[in-house]
């Protein structure tokens, strides 16, 4: 709401500067935005329960109250009628419409001018000079809060109905557009069709123009429930509905249309005729007694307030205030629609008084531990791991292009934004590589040389109890495995960087019996041969690898690009770590050089090793592999090295020998390995 | 026949004579050695008088003491000039820098959480996560929100269909903690939230911590306290000063809108808090009984406050960053600021 200060003056004048006034509103929840410091204009954000503000009285009101100073605003006045005539009106509706009050003034002049003076109020307000009779409506709804509307009388047919529309119904409105309205629409009709859109907006049809010389003029009171949710439906919002859905006060209506015929004879000339004053007293949003107990300010707002403080407070707020002791009985004004219960008139006594004066205090509380289990894995300590890697923490939108989504999870259906912001962001994320890949491509068209990312959040799929919506770990790697540096060769990030840093992660979950397995895997996003899934048990824990190179390439992608992305769910526990005897007996550790198929998966022959049970066998290594020049191309040279420590004694050289042999027996017998010579 | 003074001095004179190690070694075995001079001298004993047995043989023995004494002086001189020698050989320049890997670092929104939350869970608040596709009904109707209230226009909400949408704040989760467990509560729920709303000062996601504390005796002065401590520990200024604006949420009652002393400027005004010396930084207030009522906690029984304050803003103002929409840009110039 803008308002000049010069208009609000003449309404309230508090012994104070611009600045200070500006302050104590927007210490009293009337926030004043910004002040023009030359036109002197107030710009005050009223927040949406209070609609009784949104007018220069409703202003001066608070202004007095929280100055304790008089309002005087121009005197309500009575235009006399001049001719009989009224105007048929029904109200159909009148739980929708409690009050309703309409006038007919004939013989206006249409050529006459809005006077400067209204004009530059309107103006300063925000709003254009459109014909002297709108800007008469558009003044008394600035001025006095009451939003009003003035049909051209020779165009009504027959009388004014207020009622629901009826489905199907069509309005072509002022700002040009034609509804085609619900059936649960509230109307201003005439006798054959809707006229006017009850509280948002007039028809077309039966506007105002510059041949009008009588108008019907309407000030009434819709009920809030009855255009709330309207405007929105049809996509217009008015300075009406605004204040409509807000509340406007149910004592307002004479006044308004006494206050608007006054103006309008003044400046067009015209004959008014009676006001009609249309009440249904039964309907009109009820003020119950609301009980108020002192104990309770006390105990919500953490300071004690003096009993005839909290009286004055709420009597000069316009609410009717009774009884004592403790307890009030307080009934609000007509103009407020938010005091429904007591905490609403303890948050008024506190606004009044000012926030300021309660003092903040610690809560005094009971000192108990909240218990901490040690197997918990904080996210935190895991991306710690990410960090000291290297990885910078990225944070990406949840909702991504969904043809750039389609390319990298072609298997799932998004979930899909109903009013999306922008069509490369439509639908949820599905994994969190989307979003990574368009932050690597935004680095990598900026000249970084090396790129590691990693994010944790929400992925949505849809699952058969809905959408399930699951944290997970994900990185993208690109570039140079290190920063160029003097020390180290320069290379480019691989399979087995990515994989080690898959491990780091891991090896947060401790010892896990049943160990961990790498196994190849096929992702459509991901290169055929360099993917690999891992679990835990039958648990898959995610999935790491090569992003596909066609892929990349469709993307714009330079390559490889390296790609991971695990269950957060699965990383949150960790085994307690237990003790075991150390041996004090010395090892013994014996190197084996074998030629295997190209085709045998390391994890194989391990497994191979660990299974064969050997006595003395208490670790190996997988320590060298080889391929090439030398050696069968077929083959692949592999080197363990077994490390053997006796339980009880040292070994003596024979047993270690046949340590050795029974694991050579073994590989040979599964792997035909041979030893290379 | 056995000279000692003259063995020992000519012995001195090749040990001094030696200049390396291996050098030195043979002038030890040359002297001192199975075949070596001292040796072949004590072998001739027998051949003398036995009354001149012992002189001599003590003659020997003290030039083979003082021999070998000499031999052992001049060859520790001798390590330490060669150790001084290879050890300048292996001079570096430890002015290079270190090998392998740098580490990153946490996106600043994170950090931003890690403060917030490290803050606030000294005092006994527990961190709780939500999810962020929402029902209609936790996102606004159990906050009082019901479809037609005036209120909803000011989140811009992104919507799936009619009854689900992505949260437009974090308070949801305040419903979900309240329905599922019993006062005394005191919480945090950090995390992402979303409006429809994308230009210089507005990113469509952002995150938000809200907080809710319900006991017997959880009173507006505490909301208060609490906050200010927050924020004055957050900010690192004891003396930072907090104002406590009358607002409006429809969960709360009596709400609040809360600035603080511009961190810049001291208050004094300046471009970042638009000259008014004051920063808007979070929304609070005592939560409204309907609220208390849809959770199924006795409006008489417990008071409770809640609030919530955005991350980015936060952020913004602690490290200097002056446009929200770097925060998801993950440029990695941006982002290695943060290590």
């Amino acid at each position: 709401m803008r308002v000049s200060e010069v208009w609000l003056r003449e309404w309230v004048n508090p012994p104070v500067a611009t600045a200070e006034l500006a302050e104590r509103l927007t210490l009293a929840g009337l926030e004043v935005d910004s002040v023009d410091p030359v036109a002197k204009e107030f710009e005050v954000a009223v927040t949406p329960n209070r609609g009784d503000c949104l007018g220069v009285a409703g202003l001066a009101r608070e202004i007095g109250v929280l100055y304790g100073c008089p309002t005087h605003g121009p005197a309500p006045n009575r235009v006399r009628p001049e001719i009989d005539e009224v105007w048929p009106l029904t109200i159909a509706a009148p739980a929708a419409c409690p009050h309703y009050a309409g006038r007919v003034v004939r013989g206006i002049d249409p050529r006459a001018e809005t006077p400067l003076w209204m004009r530059e109020r309107l103006r300063r307000s925000g709003l254009r000079s459109i014909s002297s009779v709108v800007d008469v409506t558009n003044f008394v709804m600035l001025e006095l809060g009451q939003p009003m509307h003035a049909f051209d009388l020779e165009k009504l047919q027959e009388a004014i109905v207020v009622r629901f529309s009826h489905a199907g119904e069509r309005l072509a409105l002022l700002d040009g557009q034609t509804l085609e309205l619900d059936a649960d629409t509230l109307v201003i009709a005439d006798a054959k069709r809707p006229v006017a859109l009850a509280g948002i907006m007039g028809g077309v049809q039966t506007a105002v123009t510059a041949a009008t010389r009588a108008v019907f003029l309407e000030s009434a009171f819709f009920t809030p429930a009855s255009v709330a949710g309207k405007a929105r439906r049809y996509h217009l919002q008015t300075d009406s509905s605004q204040r409509f859905e807000r509340g406007v006060d149910f004592d307002l209506q004479v006044r308004a249309i006494e206050r608007a015929s006054e103006l309008l004879v003044a400046i067009c000339g015209g004959q008014p005729g009676p006001v009609v004053d249309r009440l249904y007293a039964e309907h009109l949003p009820q003020r119950q007694v609301i009980k108020l107990r002192a104990s309770r300010i006390a105990r919500v707002l953490g300071t004690e307030i003096a009993a005839a403080e909290v009286e004055t407070i709420l009597t000069r707020l316009g609410v009717r205030v009774s009884g004592g002791d403790g307890v009030w009985d307080c009934v609000t004004p007509s103009f407020r629609f938010d005091l429904a219960i007591e905490a609403d008139l303890i948050e008024e006594v506190a606004r009044i008084r000012g926030y300021e004066t309660i003092r903040g205090q610690p809560p005094r509380q009971l000192m108990s531990m909240r218990g901490r289990s040690e197997v918990q894995i904080d996210l935190d300590r895991i991306r710690q791991v990410l960090v000291e890697r290297g990885y910078q923490e990225a944070i990406t939108y949840s909702f991504v292009d969904p043809a750039e989504q389609a390319r990298l999870t072609p298997d799932l259906e998004p979930v899909a934004l109903a009013n999306p912001i922008a069509s490369d962001m439509a639908v949820m994320r599905t994994s969190l590589w989307a979003g990574l890949l368009q932050a690597l491509k935004y680095n990598q068209n900026r000249q970084c040389d090396r790129v590691r990312l990693f994010e944790s959040g929400l992925i949505f799929v849809r699952g058969p109890g809905g959408v399930d919506q699951r944290p997970m770990l994900g990185g993208v790697l690109w570039g140079l495995q290190h920063p160029e540096q003097w020390a180290e060769p320069k290379r480019g990030t691989d399979f087995f960087d990515l994989k080690g840093d898959i491990e780091a992660v891991l090896a947060l979950l401790g010892n896990i019996p049943e160990g961990l397995s790498y196994q190849p895997t096929e992702h459509p996003a991901l290169h055929p041969y360099h993917a690999s899934r891992v679990h835990k048990g039958n648990q898959s824990l995610g999935i790491f690898g090569a992003l596909h190179p066609g892929l990349a390439a469709a993307l714009g992608l330079e390559q490889p690009v390296f790609l991971f992305e695990l269950e957060l769910n699965l990383l949150t526990q960790r085994s307690v770590p237990r003790f075991s005897p150390i041996s004090k007996l010395p090892m013994v550790r014996r190197d084996i050089s074998l030629l295997v198929d190209r085709g045998v998966a390391a994890v194989e022959l391990i497994r191979c090793v660990a299974e064969t049970a050997t006595n003395g066998l208490k670790d190996f290594q997988l320590f060298d592999l080889y391929k090439g020049e030398g050696i069968d191309p077929k083959k692949k040279s592999i080197a363990l090295g077994l490390i053997f420590q006796g339980t009880s004694s040292t070994l003596i050289d024979a047993e270690v020998d046949q340590g050795v042999e029974r694991v050579l027996k073994r590989l040979r017998e599964r792997f035909e390995a041979t030893l290379r010579s | 026949m056995l000279n000692g003074a003259e063995v020992i001095a000519q012995a001195e004179r090749s040990i001094a004579a030696a200049q390396d190690l291996s050098t030195l070694d043979e002038v030890r075995i040359h002297l001192l050695g199975k075949k070596g001079v001292l040796t072949a001298l004590l072998k001739q004993l027998g051949a003398l008088p036995p009354a001149q047995c012992p002189a001599a043989g003590k003659a020997i023995n003290d030039a083979k003491e003082a021999v070998t004494e000499a031999i052992a002086k001049r060859q520790a001189a001798l390590y330490q000039e060669h150790l001084v020698r290879s050890l300048e050989a292996e001079r570096i320049d430890v002015t290079l820098p270190g090998r392998g890997q740098r580490p990153g670092g946490l996106h600043p929104v994170t950090r931003t959480l890690h403060r917030i939350e490290s803050l606030l869970t000294q005092i006994g608040f527990e961190v709780i996560e939500g999810p962020e596709i929402e029902s209609d009904f936790y996102n606004f109707e159990a906050l009082n929100i019901p479809p037609e209230h005036p209120a909803r226009a000011m989140h811009d909400t992104f919507y799936f269909d009619e009854h689900t949408v992505l949260r437009t704040h974090t308070s949801p989760v305040q419903i979900r903690v309240m329905e599922s467990r019993k006062p005394p509560l005191r919480i945090i729920a950090p995390g992402r939230v979303y409006r429809r709303d994308s230009d210089l000062t507005h990113t469509p996601m952002f995150h938000q911590v809200e907080g809710l504390m319900v006991d017997v005796d959880v009173s507006f002065a505490h909301l208060k306290g609490i906050l200010q401590d927050l924020m004055r520990n957050f900010f690192e200024q004891d003396d930072l000063r907090l104002r406590f604006r009358p607002s409006y949420f429809p969960f709360t009652e009596p709400s609040a809108e809360v600035d603080i002393q511009c961190v810049m400027c001291r208050g004094s005004g300046c471009r970042v808090c638009g000259q008014g010396g004051w920063l808007e930084v979070l929304g609070c207030g005592m939560v409204h009984p309907r609220v208390f009522e849809h959770a199924g906690i006795d409006n008489e029984a417990y008071t409770g406050f809640a609030f919530g304050l955005g991350v980015e803003r936060l952020a913004m103002l602690r490290y200097g960053v002056d446009d929200i929409r770097m925060f998801f840009e993950n440029d990695t110039r941006f982002l290695m600021q943060f290590r």
